[in-house]
């Protein structure tokens, strides 16, 4: 044997563990997924091929639109929010002020509240009638909606709990941020930017990839928000206004033994997330500038 | 090769964890004894009372021992587990699994094992029996039943000026004492309400019963538009008409868990509602100074006919397919059955019993004081309970979000009907061509 098939050989190995766990826990899920997308199969009995029935099904399932449509809505509210209010946070977060250790731990910790306890603590803090956020409405004078009752409000609560989690987000513009070299200001300085033109012309273009990341990264996980409002609206109430895609993918797959259905679901949520991403990416591809490049 | 101290130390510990996490999760064997594994899905009190009927099975005989582990999402992990082919021997399911696993081939026809057992419809209440008989066939056995009633609150009566001791007997009546019960702030907000069709909820696809209604024809046909469905969709919106369906919900989503205090029945907030048979008990426990009492749910001053409607659930025990020790499992379904078995599970649930024979010791040990008449709603002609299709969740959804679209009045009840039967009908179609072609491949 060759040192070189040797080493080969020894890399293979070295790598099997993973190479195995791969194997199995993905690369046969997902291609077994393809294949029951184009069956009927209730997981008890044998799938049963049908061709693109399923897909072709979809197409005309009214809910199908209602729950992508939903999904669409929900990530058009909570996307530009958290980018907004991340990079905010993040810029203040950055300045020199005494205690900002303990203002960025607090800014973060909220991301670490498991989801369902997340869900059942905003079910309180938005209730319509003895809410805290309309009870600090009402205390400045507000009328406040019922958030969880009215289908008009209810995807917007959702869209205002997503912000709940913005820390991680926030951690990566903070890091983008430190990146950014000291000497860029030093020259803006000098040639008399405000602080607005420094952040508008300096900070915001040196951080464009962590902004494109944070961005695609949001897509993909408004995409696919499930477990909040599965916990808050059952049945996606109210009149499945909080019906969304991945819950009625779930539905479809263990409630109602349609996972052949609820694979083809997954694909083409797959193809949706893949092509936003192209076109986010294709979109800001102008915008995005690389310090080192 | 020098190995160093830590490693080692770290090894061991690893080891150690394994094989003590080991210990600690497999079932402990049992020398002489055939284990069953049944999965149930039951937690809290409810739990207990089961458990204690397994513990009574396991010392009343030394040749099965029933391994009881309770499980959340019990029907869907059966489900799953049946499919991989390590199903439990025995699974604790509801009501509307029956046609759907039965439907899948998911749980095995039981008619053998009870004519060999001795267990006969005859010694069951029919509406509880007919749930587990399924086209035919026995797929099910029940465990702990319950039917419904209207509760009132008798204080609130008083208050508006109303007889405690007499509760609406017709839909109008109770809309009209509704009407005097009901206060509203200061703000206008609603305080108090007499009764409103979306508290619990549990019962929203139902409504057209009341009304003499339903929502399946038995065959290949779903009725969700019937006039009489339409005219309890239209009683569901006088609702909103009358207090506004947005005060409505406001007022609604102040309400806690149903099992906590500020359940809308037992904060005093709603003076009536639909409830079952253990509702007596969270009362006792969550608020024992309400001044209650239960009755025959309402029916619609034309149809005297539709008197003494309840909706009756129940809970059941099947063996799914795959079980390795079926005859075993069904050993212990049989003490279920027994009406010591039953009355003991059932009195531990605070429910009643499903058989047709019941003790006096049941009735007097009790603690809801209108057993009885839970057990004679359960008995009459109007016991009804949710369609044996299997379809039926999704229909059950369908129902659900129309409820909601009527409540909230965005769609009138003959659109927000008309379109459940539009989409329910080619699926049941479909779903009902499919069984009859794998039958047909059997």
């Amino acid at each position: 044997m060759t040192v070189r098939r040797k080493e080969t050989l020894a890399g293979l190995l070295f790598a099997a563990p993973w190479i195995l766990g791969f194997s199995v826990f993905l690369a046969y899920p997902l291609a077994a997924s393809v294949y029951y997308s184009f069956t009927d199969y209730s997981v008890l009995r044998e799938p049963v091929f049908i061709g693109a029935q399923n897909y072709s099904d979809l197409m005309r399932d009214e809910l199908f639109w209602k729950t992508l449509e939903n999904t669409l809505v929900f990530a058009l509210l909570a996307l530009p929010a958290s980018l907004v209010v991340s990079v905010g946070i993040a810029l203040l977060l950055n300045s020199r002020v005494k205690g900002m250790a303990f203002y960025r731990t607090a800014v973060y910790i909220p991301s670490l509240v498991p989801m369902i306890a997340l869900a059942m603590i905003w079910l309180w803090m938005f209730n319509g009638e003895r809410g805290l956020v309309n009870e600090l409405l009402g205390g400045v004078g507000i009328k406040a909606p019922n958030w969880i009752g009215d289908p008009s409000w209810s995807k917007p609560a959702l869209a205002l709990i997503a912000l709940w989690g913005i820390g991680n987000a926030v951690v990566i513009y903070l890091a983008g941020l430190q990146d950014v070299p000291q000497s860029l200001y030093e020259s803006a300085e000098l040639d008399g930017a405000t602080p607005w033109k420094k952040t508008r012309f300096v900070t915001l273009p040196m951080i464009s990839p962590v902004i494109q990341f944070n961005l695609i990264m949001g897509i993909i996980a408004a995409l696919q928000i499930f477990a909040v409002p599965y916990v808050m609206f059952p049945n996606g109430s109210p009149a499945r206004s909080t019906y969304f895609y991945t819950m009625y993918l779930f539905d479809n797959a263990f409630r109602y033994q349609k996972m052949g259905y609820a694979c083809a679901m997954g694909w083409i949520l797959f193809l949706l997330i893949f092509a936003l991403t192209m076109i986010a990416l294709r979109a800001t591809e102008k915008r995005v500038h690389y310090g080192g490049v | 090769m020098r190995i160093p101290g830590a490693s080692v130390l770290l090894l061991a510990v690893v080891a150690a964890s394994i094989g003590l996490s080991e210990h600690v999760v497999r079932p402990k064997e049992r020398p002489g004894r055939i284990v069953v594994s049944y999965w149930e899905k039951w937690t809290g009190f409810e739990g207990e009372a089961m458990r204690e009927v397994v513990d009574e099975f396991n010392r009343s005989q030394d040749r099965i021992w029933v391994d009881y582990l309770s499980i959340s999402a019990v029907n869907t992990k059966t489900l799953m587990a049946a499919a991989a082919g390590i199903p439990p021997d025995l699974a604790g399911i509801w009501d509307t699994d029956v046609a759907p696993f039965a439907d899948a081939n998911a749980v095995l026809v039981l008619d053998e094992l009870c004519s060999e057992a001795g267990i006969r419809q005859e010694d069951y209440i029919p509406v509880y029996w007919d749930i587990c008989e399924y086209r035919g066939q026995i797929f099910a056995l029940p465990t702990t039943p319950a039917s419904t009633a209207l509760h009132w609150n008798r204080r609130l009566f008083r208050e508006a000026g109303l007889d405690p001791d007499v509760p609406p007997k017709t839909l109008e009546e109770l809309f009209a004492m509704g009407e005097k019960i009901t206060q509203r702030g200061s703000d206008g907000k609603l305080k108090v309400a007499g009764f409103f069709p979306a508290e619990p909820g549990w019962w929203n696809w139902g409504w057209g019963y009341v009304f003499g209604g339903k929502l399946w024809d038995g065959g290949g046909n779903v009725t969700a538009n019937l006039p009489e469905n339409i005219r309890a969709f239209e009683w569901v919106r006088s609702f909103s008409e009358k207090y506004g369906s947005s005060d409505l919900h406001t007022f609604r989503s102040g309400f806690g868990n149903f099992s906590s205090p500020q359940n809308a029945f037992m904060s005093e907030k709603v003076a009536m509602v639909l409830q079952g048979v253990w509702m007596a008990n969270f009362i006792e426990r969550n608020n024992p100074k309400l001044d209650w009492s239960a009755a025959p749910f309402p029916h619609p001053a034309d149809r005297p006919d539709l008197a003494n409607l309840t909706f009756a659930g129940l809970d059941v025990l099947v063996i799914p397919r795959g079980a390795k020790r079926p005859r075993e499992a069904f050993e212990f379904v049989r003490f279920v059955q027994s009406q010591k078995g039953m009355e003991l599970l059932c009195l531990g649930q605070k429910k009643h019993t499903p058989l047709m024979k019941v003790s006096d010791e049941f009735l007097r040990k009790h603690p809801n004081p209108h057993i009885r008449l839970f057990i004679d709603l359960a008995k009459g002609k109007n016991a009804v309970s949710a369609p044996q299709v299997g379809i039926w969740t999704e229909f059950n959804s369908e129902m659900t979000n129309a409820f909601d679209e009527v409540y909230l009045m965005k769609k009138t009840p003959k659109e927000a009907l008309g379109h459940v039967q539009a989409r329910m009908q080619p699926k049941l179609e479909r779903y009902q061509q499919a069984l009859r072609q794998r039958e047909a491949a059997r």
